[in-house]
Formats: C-alpha cells, structure tokens, sequence
C-alpha cells in the first residue's frame, strides 16, 4: 500500500482530479457535446472538492473576481484584453461559466497532468462568478479584489429575493482576505451598502454625466437604506436604482468616485468617453450599462496597476462577448445579439433601441425560454418596457419556448401584429423572407435562446461554435 | 358620492356607454412588484380599452389618503419580506375603508404577498406577527428559513374555469372554515401544499399566490374584475363586448402545457424549490 505525506496526498489528489477533469473535456468534445467549460471542473470537483483552492493558489499574482447582476462577463472581457495588451499572463473563466465548476474546469485546462500551472507564479487569476457562488469563491481563492457590477431582480425562482443575494454577498466578504480591495458601483445603493463594515480598500467607480438621467426609471430593486431604514432620493436617476442617491433619512450617500466616466457619447457601435486617470476612450460596445461595466474593469486594472494605454488599447479592441451586442452576418443582414437575462438588462437594451435611429424601422425578435439558466418563471417579461420602442417598429417576432407569452406580451404592449415563431430555423426565415440586405435585425435571446439562435446560426455557417471563440 | 348622485350618473353613462370607465387603485406599485405585477395592470387597461372602457388608474402610496369611494378596483401585487413589512402598518391603516368598499361590491385582486396582507395575520417563523386587513379569514405561517419555497407552475380549477400561472412563497396559507378558496390546485402547491386549495374569494375579492402574470394569461379572470368594477361603479350589469384571445388563450394553453410537462418530469405534482 502506498504511504504518502500529507502534502504528497493533496498533490496526488489533485493530481488524480486534474486527470479526470481533463478527461471528461476530451470525452465531452468527442461525444459533441460541446466544449466542456463546465463538466471537467465538475468531475474534478467529484475527485478533489477544494481542487479550486488547490490549483487558485498557486497563482502568483493572486485572483480577482467580478460578480453582480449584469455586467460580468463584458467587465471581465475588458480587463481580460487590456491584461493581455499589459503583456501580463492571465487565465479566466469561459463567458457565462461562472460556477465553482466553471472557474475549476479553466484551471484544470490550464494544468499540467500533475496538477501543476506552468508559469503559476507570474499567471493572474480572473474570475467571473455568480452571485450566488461568491462566497464559495472567495473562501477558495482568497482574491485581491473583487469588483460589484450592480445588483438587480433576477431569477427569483433561482436566487431567491434581492436581498437573499445581498446577505450572500456579506457572507462571501467575511470569507475575504481583509486587505482585498472592493470595487463598488458608487451609483448602485445596494452595491455602495457592502462598504458598510469593510475596513479594507475600496476603490469606488461611477458615472458623471447629467445628460444621461432619465425619469424612465424601470423596476426599482432599491428603495430603503438599510442602515437606517430611509428613501432614497435622487439628484440625477440613470436606470432603474442607479443614480446619484441619498438617504433622506441617515444622509448616507454615494460616494465620490475615484474612476469616473464623464463627456458620454453613445452609438450604435460605440461608446466614447473620458475616464478620470485614463483619458478619452472608445470601445465598441456602447449603452450606459457597458460604460458602467467598463469603469469596473478600469478600477481593476487601475489596481492591478496597468498602465493607461493597456487600459485604452483593451477598451478599444475589446470584442463583443457572446451575444452582448455581438454581430452576426446572415445572407447580408446583420444580425445584432442583445443577450438580456432579466428586466433591468432588457430595460437598458429596448432604452438603446429607442435611442438610435430607427431608419425606416426597426426589426426586433424577442426569444423566450424558461428552462433552468434562464428562470422557469417568465414574468419577469411584465417588468420590461417594451412599450418604449412600439413606435419605431418596422418588423417584429416573438419566438422561444415561450413564444406564446412572448407574443402576448409584445401585443399587449402595442407592437404591430408581433409574429409568433417557435424556434430559432423558422425564426431567421421569418426574418430573412421579411427584410433585406443591408438591414439590422436586433435578435434579443434569453440566455438558452440564444445558445439555440448560435447552434442554428452555426449550422448556416454565420458563427462558429462558441466554445471555439476566444 | 351619494346614491342619488351615483342614479343621476349612471343614467348619463347609459346614454354614452362609450364614456363608461372605471376607476382602478394600484397599491404600493413601486413595493409590491416584485413578480410582473404590473402585467395585471396592463391586461385590465388593454382589456378596458380595446372596448372603449376607459382606464382610469391611481397609484396608492404609504402615506397617501385613500379615499373608499373613489375606486371601483383595488390591487396589490407581491414585495420582497423586507419590504413588504414596510407597508404593513400603512396599509392596516387603510383597512378599513378597504374592507368597507369590498362589502360595498368594489372589486379586489391581491397577489402573492398581497394577498397575505389582505388575509388575517402573517406569523413568522420565530412568532412575529403581522396583522393584515381581514379581507380574507385566513392566517399565513412561515415554516421557517430552512424549509422549501414553494416555487412552480400551478394550475388551477376555479368557479372562472382554469386558471394557470406561476407560485413562489414562503409562507403557507390556511383558511378559516368558512373562507372559500379561489380554486382547487390540479398542478402546484397551492395555499400550504396540504389541503389542495389555492388563494381565497371573498365578495368581487380575490386573493392569489399566482403571477405570470395572472391576467393576462388568464382573460376571464381579467374580465371577471372589470364586470365587477363597472357594476360597482353604476350599479347595474354591463355587458362587456367579447374580445378574440387567440394570443391570450395560446398563452394560457402553453403555460399549462409546461405546467404538465414539469410535473410529470418532477414524478409529482409538487416541484420543490432549493431556497
């Protein structure tokens, strides 16, 4: 029988699950499966359940994590170019899977056989992660810093209440290294409620520009403060709680920020702005959401002490993540992607929507899926306003498993005869026979309606299979 | 309004039934939202307009005065318990006059945590209680934060026919003996899960833990209230112009689909939520 030291049986236990993990990748890709972003780190996970700790620490240069509603993936895609434009190695999660399985299956693919990363010690670590995995997350990976994109209504039959999200959080910083530093959205009084009690750094990020306050406010997830149990009043409202606030009651109020965007211009294509500590920047994302997230990304590399023009240079060449404003051509339409997983992010997409220029009309589908990723619960469509592009419709679908609460919703909220089209090869030959060459399309998926929309997309040879883009 | 104002009234509107309207209350809107309450909201005003009823919709607020002869149909969606707490004491406040107007034939529709607070009393797990307006004789008790939400597709038998929609509660509903449910749960867990009865009626009241939202999906549930509005208002049966559906009924038909289909995949009636 074999006799090993405490140590050599850790290492011989990753080892062994670093195997397996790399094992059910290879077995994933030859049953078509998919790319295995998920399953190596689940069966690792089986083996070695603290493979994440085991193979996180030995990252030299430490891990940061970003969490929130909306916004991971695009702040972690920004931060993830700019580090590669800094020439700093990093390694980061594939875009959306950001469970404890997901963040284990990329150290896994990144592993030597023995359960060792090469090159550890000069490699970052960077982790989207759920919400509701960050307290997992932090306790195994002891991060540096942790950035919070904003807190919204999600999923309720998933996550549960807001505020459950928010009690998660505290959980996941009690579980943090205490001179980690906190990225926090000054604009978001749920996200600006974790400085309570943190006595570490906190790095604050905000937007600054009174052109883009609104009264269209949306479903508010944010009313009372919880220190003193006051509303909060608002200067200036960008989206839904998101604004310049302050408590009536305790005069709590957001914080002054030390990455700021100001001088906002959006575009169909593009969002320039200036950032404090940076300068002028232009990415090709755009909508006030993707600013927000990227001053998230800047904070980190601002603590990570980037210099500016890796900052610029990964704002500029940052590439639209899997179905966010993502650009598909089709027989000579262009199909744009706006992936929205919950009211506040479809609420930000159909205010972008009334916002550019509609040429002639705008063609719009909405797919629809209930299955679990997704929420199996769909009122959450009530919350959205889809009332405030019913104007400038030209051609508009429903579609998705549930076309028909789709279509409803869409009727009810004055769209022009809204198609009903079940799935996604009957949905794009709806939409070929009824527009152009030259036209956009906005094609606005959940998230399992969108995986769909790419497999059928794939299949016509417009996109190749997510899990081979970079 | 006095009945001799509200005869003299009504004789007017009879004359002109394309000014008839109806006067509708939204309770805390921006609490007690939480589940696509708004979605009620839009189906009674799509529902009112495509007849040429108007719509005329006031939003209630903790502190605002409440005036029981001013509406013909009061609503209330569901908040988060934080926040629902919060309005609990204001809307106790307006207890009252709320109960007095629905035993004067106003119509109600409290969903979810609305419902609660329009029943008896809410009891939390560790004994805390919050009264509610009585609307309903009913208690809800907190099982505790270790015990499942009850969270799925429900689907109902109701005296209005088939009712679908979508549950998500922690506390679990019991009627007293001579509260009558609003329907019989064929999919779901209902009430409490035990006893097979879902929401209570009461007068042109109804209580439900389904959003969705319930309206929409669900048009003789909608249409149900707008009778009961425009009778409230002038006194008298009006008969509402049938509307096509195709939309609403391909809705309704599809959510109960799902609802079978997750019930027989689940290998019981009841799905069982993870928080």
């Amino acid at each position: 029988m074999l006799s090993l030291r405490p140590t050599e049986q850790v290492k011989a236990r990753v080892a062994v699950a670093v195997m397996a993990g790399k094992g059910a990748a290879v077995a994933s890709r030859l049953l078509g499966r998919g790319g295995g972003t998920a399953l190596p780190g689940l069966v690792a996970e089986r083996v070695d359940g603290t493979i994440v700790r085991d193979l996180g620490r030995q990252l030299g240069r430490g891990s940061v994590l970003v969490t929130g509603t909306n916004g991971k993936t695009t702040t972690s895609r920004i931060l993830a170019r700019a580090l590669q434009e800094a020439r700093i190695a990093s390694l980061h999660n594939r875009e959306g899977s950001n469970l404890m399985r997901g963040i284990a299956s990329e150290l896994i693919a990144r592993a030597g056989p023995f359960g060792r990363i090469p090159a550890a010690a000069e490699t970052l670590g960077l982790f989207e992660t759920d919400e509701a995995t960050l307290p997992a997350a932090a306790a195994s990976l002891a991060p540096r810093a942790i950035a919070f994109t904003n807190l919204f209504r999600d999923q309720l039959d998933r996550y549960g209440e807001v505020d459950t999200v928010a009690a998660l959080w505290r959980d996941a910083l009690a579980l943090t290294p205490k001179d980690a530093t906190l990225v926090l959205n000054a604009d978001d009084p749920s996200v600006a409620e974790l400085a309570d009690g943190w006595a570490g750094p906190i790095h604050w990020f905000g937007l600054d520009d009174p052109a883009f306050a609104t009264e269209q406010v949306g479903a508010v997830d944010a009313r009372w403060c919880r220190t003193c149990g006051g509303s909060f009043a608002y200067s200036r409202r960008y989206f839904a709680h998101a604004g310049w606030w302050r408590c009536t009651g305790c005069g709590r109020a957001r914080a002054e920020t030390e990455t700021t965007a100001t001088d906002i211009r959006l575009e169909l294509e593009r969002a320039t702005f200036r950032v404090s500590g940076v300068g002028e920047v232009t990415m090709p994302l755009t909508g006030l959401y993707n600013v927000s997230n990227a001053l998230a990304a800047v904070a980190l590399a601002k603590i990570l002490e980037l210099p500016a023009a890796a900052v610029v240079a990964g704002l500029a060449g940052v590439r639209p993540a899997f179905g966010r404003q993502e650009l598909v051509e089709l027989e000579g339409r262009r199909l744009r992607l706006m992936l929205c997983k919950n009211p506040a992010g479809a609420n930000q997409v159909f205010r972008l929507l009334a916002a550019i220029d509609p040429g002639p009309g705008l063609n719009v589908a909405v797919l629809l899926n209930d299955r679990f990723a997704d929420g199996r619960d769909v009122s959450w469509i009530w919350d959205v306003d889809y009332e405030i592009v019913k104007d400038r419709l030209a051609a508009c679908w429903a579609s998705g498993d549930r076309v028909e609460d789709m279509a409803l919703r869409l009727r009810y909220a004055g769209w022009p005869s809204p198609e009903a089209v079940k799935g996604p090869a009957a949905l794009l030959d709806a939409v070929l026979a009824a527009t152009h060459a030259g036209n956009d399309v906005f094609l606005v998926p959940t998230y399992t309606a969108l995986l769909d929309l790419r497999a059928e997309l794939a299949r016509r040879g417009a996109v190749r299979e997510f899990w081979k883009n970079d | 309004m006095s009945a001799a104002q509200r005869v003299g009234y009504t004789g007017a509107m009879a004359a002109d039934p394309a000014t008839r309207s109806i006067r509708v209350a939204h309770l805390y809107p921006d609490v007690m939202n939480v589940y696509g309450d708004r979605g009620n909201v839009i189906a009674l005003r799509y529902r009112c307009e495509a007849r040429g009823i108007g719509f005329e919709l006031a939003e209630v607020n903790v502190g605002d005065p409440f005036d029981p002869a001013a509406f013909d149909l009061v609503l209330i969606g569901g908040g988060q318990d934080r926040e629902q707490r919060r309005i609990a004491g204001d809307l106790v406040a307006k207890g009252p006059d709320i109960r007095a107007a629905i035993d004067r034939g106003m119509a109600a529709l409290a969903v979810c945590g609305g419902f609660q607070l329009f029943a008896s009393r809410y009891v939390d797990h560790d004994g805390g209680v919050i009264p509610g307006i009585g609307v309903f004789d009913a208690e809800t008790r907190h099982p505790g934060p270790l015990a499942d939400r009850c969270i799925g597709d429900v689907v109902l038998m109701t005296g209005l026919g088939e009712v679908v929609g979508f549950e998500n509660h922690g506390g679990r509903t019991y009627l007293g003996p001579r509260q009558a449910p609003f329907g019989t749960v064929r999919r779901g867990f209902g009430n409490n899960g035990e006893d097979g009865g879902e929401g209570a009626i009461y007068r042109n009241a109804y209580g439900t833990y389904l959003h969705g939202s319930v309206l929409p999906k669900n048009p003789a549930l909608a249409d149900a209230l707008i009778l009961a509005a425009l009778r409230h208002r002038y006194g008298r049966e009006i008969e509402l112009a049938p509307l096509a559906d195709d939309a609403e009924q391909a809705a309704h038909q599809a959510a109960a689909h799902v609802a079978e289909r997750r019930s027989r995949a689940a290998g019981s009636p009841h799905i069982a939520g993870n928080h």
